[in-house]
């Protein structure tokens, strides 16, 4: 009997493998929900997938009769606005910070423990006060990202510089680099498969803030809306928005690994298959 | 070009732990100086005191007689035994990167013409030390005697008045290890750099060297090991015109032996 740990799967065994346990749950709702509604003709817990299929049909396809705005796409450029300033500027300052402590003693002395002390602080706690500074428009949703993102991307990224063997840097300085050129030519390319797992790891968490942040005030934004739905039970709408949102991420995650193996292939060589 | 090195009454201390002690060492322009000597010896310690990674505790390094500037710098060349070569860039792209440093500082980049005269160049250097046909693959795709060949390569390509070899050839296996020596021999003659070369092979320092240094603990205390450097137990002369050996030739001291049954 081979071990556990040697067995394999083939390839097409392994997507049956990986499907099996979404059509597990697919069953077990399509079975409760049925269930529920022979007990039950006004449940609004479980609704079946034609309920859904028809709210999603209203959101997306059908304008607001109030506003005029096909909801679920208003809802979705304002969420992915604020996503994408706020991860874009918590990336952007996470490698220029974490380059320059990872790299360059001076920064690392002066901004680590700062940095250290500032990614203790839980965003959400900062959330009324940046909705007092900022006020409840799209600023203070946008900082609230990057101010809980940045933290962990400065520090990840100062921590793959540091890992860099000292004998590429002295190397680059003996072929006449810079600090310049070291960071810009030797550093910034072999850390850029990592800021890419660094903003994968940071898609759930940059999520987590935004809904909040539209959970609690906002106009339009994916969380903003399942939060209004909640108020009326409407099940109906609230689980294809969550789908919708889970497939965003995951889309995202998905890309930014397709990119980091595409233009980065060097840094995949060693992993194990 | 060559550089002349001098060691002033150089000590090395970390903390407590004294790594070298009373070195008094002068490197003629154009040798190529072997080190050898047990681990921890300071072989590495003294390498990188010439390429200016590290700063004695006590005393001076000179190079042609002038301080030494305390950073690495482009007029030393250093080859590692490992991690001397950037993943992230082709053969011919490490070999382009020092052209690249030196001909722009902001972007370190090459466009157009320059890029053209400089890749040529570089593919002098890859076609000299065996790898023209590897030219766009990533060291990843090299094996590791191939590396070291890509390290060489550009090591020289800034024409340094001194390479430091740091145990090159030490995870070599044997014949790619001797293609290595005749490599390495026939730059250090083409050149004309003074080469210091660390290793534990004892045959490969007396095979390659103009002069072996061996650096060893010559003064030891059991209660107390860290409380004395290593010194130079052995400065033979290699070159065929001079008597071997030359100065310093003396027996190991008796705690040595003691030391290896440890």
């Amino acid at each position: 009997m081979r071990r556990l740990m040697n067995i394999a799967p083939g390839r097409g065994g392994g997507l049956l493998l990986a499907l099996l346990p979404f059509a597990l749950i697919a069953f077990l709702y399509v079975a409760g929900s049925a269930e529920r509604r022979v007990a039950n003709p006004d449940d609004k817990l479980l609704p079946p997938v034609a309920e859904m299929a028809a709210a999603v049909k209203r959101v997306a396809l059908e304008p607001d009769r109030r506003t005029g705005d096909y909801v679920l796409w208003t809802d979705t450029a304002a969420s992915l606005q604020r996503l994408a300033l706020g991860l874009g500027i918590a990336t952007a300052s996470g490698l220029i910070f974490g380059l320059a402590i990872g790299l360059l003693p001076l920064a690392g002395a002066t901004l680590a423990p700062l940095v250290g002390v500032l990614s203790m602080i839980p965003p959400m706690a900062v959330l009324p006060i940046l909705f007092i500074v900022f006020g409840l428009g799209e600023v203070s949703k946008v900082v609230l990202i990057v101010i809980g993102v940045t933290p962990f991307l400065i520090r990840d990224l100062a921590l793959s510089v540091s890992n860099l063997p000292a004998e590429q840097l002295v190397k680059a300085q003996t072929l006449g680099a810079s600090s310049w050129q070291v960071a810009i030519r030797v550093v910034l390319p072999q850390i850029m498969p990592r800021l890419i797992e660094a903003v994968r790891l940071s898609i759930g968490p940059a999520f987590l803030f935004l809904i909040s942040a539209e959970a609690i005030a906002a106009e339009s934004g994916l969380g903003y809306r399942i939060f209004l739905l909640r108020r009326y039970l409407a099940m109906d709408t609230i689980l294809p928005y969550v789908a919708w949102i889970t497939l965003l991420a995951f889309v995202f995650d998905w890309a930014l690994a397709r990119l980091s193996r595409r233009a980065f292939a060097f840094a995949y060589v060693t992993e194990r298959r | 070009m060559s550089s002349s090195i001098a060691f002033r009454d150089v000590a090395v201390e970390y903390g407590s732990q004294i790594v070298l002690e009373r070195l008094n060492l002068t490197i003629t322009p154009g040798s190529f100086v072997a080190l050898v000597g047990p681990s921890g010896a300071g072989k590495s310690t003294l390498l990188r005191m010439i390429l200016g990674q590290e700063q004695p505790t006590r005393g001076q390094v000179l190079l042609d007689g002038q301080p030494m500037v305390a950073e690495p710098g482009p007029d030393r060349g250093v080859v590692f035994q490992r991690y001397s070569v950037f993943p992230h860039l082709t053969v011919l792209g490490n070999v382009l990167l020092g052209f690249e440093f030196a001909a722009s500082r902001f972007t370190a980049r090459l466009f157009g013409g320059a890029r053209k005269a400089a890749i040529v160049e570089s593919e002098k250097l890859i076609a000299e030390v065996g790898l023209a046909e590897h030219r766009d693959k990533y060291p990843h795709q090299l094996s590791g005697g191939m590396q070291q060949r890509l390290a060489i390569a550009q090591a020289i390509a800034k024409k340094p008045k001194v390479l430091l070899l740091d145990e090159p050839f030490g995870a070599l296996d044997p014949g790619t290890r001797a293609q290595m020596h005749e490599l390495i021999r026939f730059l250090w003659k083409d050149c004309g750099m003074t080469v210091v070369m660390v290793t534990h092979d004892i045959k490969e320092a007396f095979a390659l060297g103009t002069r072996l240094i061996a650096l060893d603990k010559q003064r030891r205390d059991p209660q107390a090991p860290e409380r004395f450097g290593a010194v130079i137990t052995y400065d033979l002369d290699l070159t065929r015109d001079s008597a071997v050996p030359v100065m310093g030739f003396k027996p190991l001291p008796p705690a040595q032996s003691q030391g290896a049954q440890a």
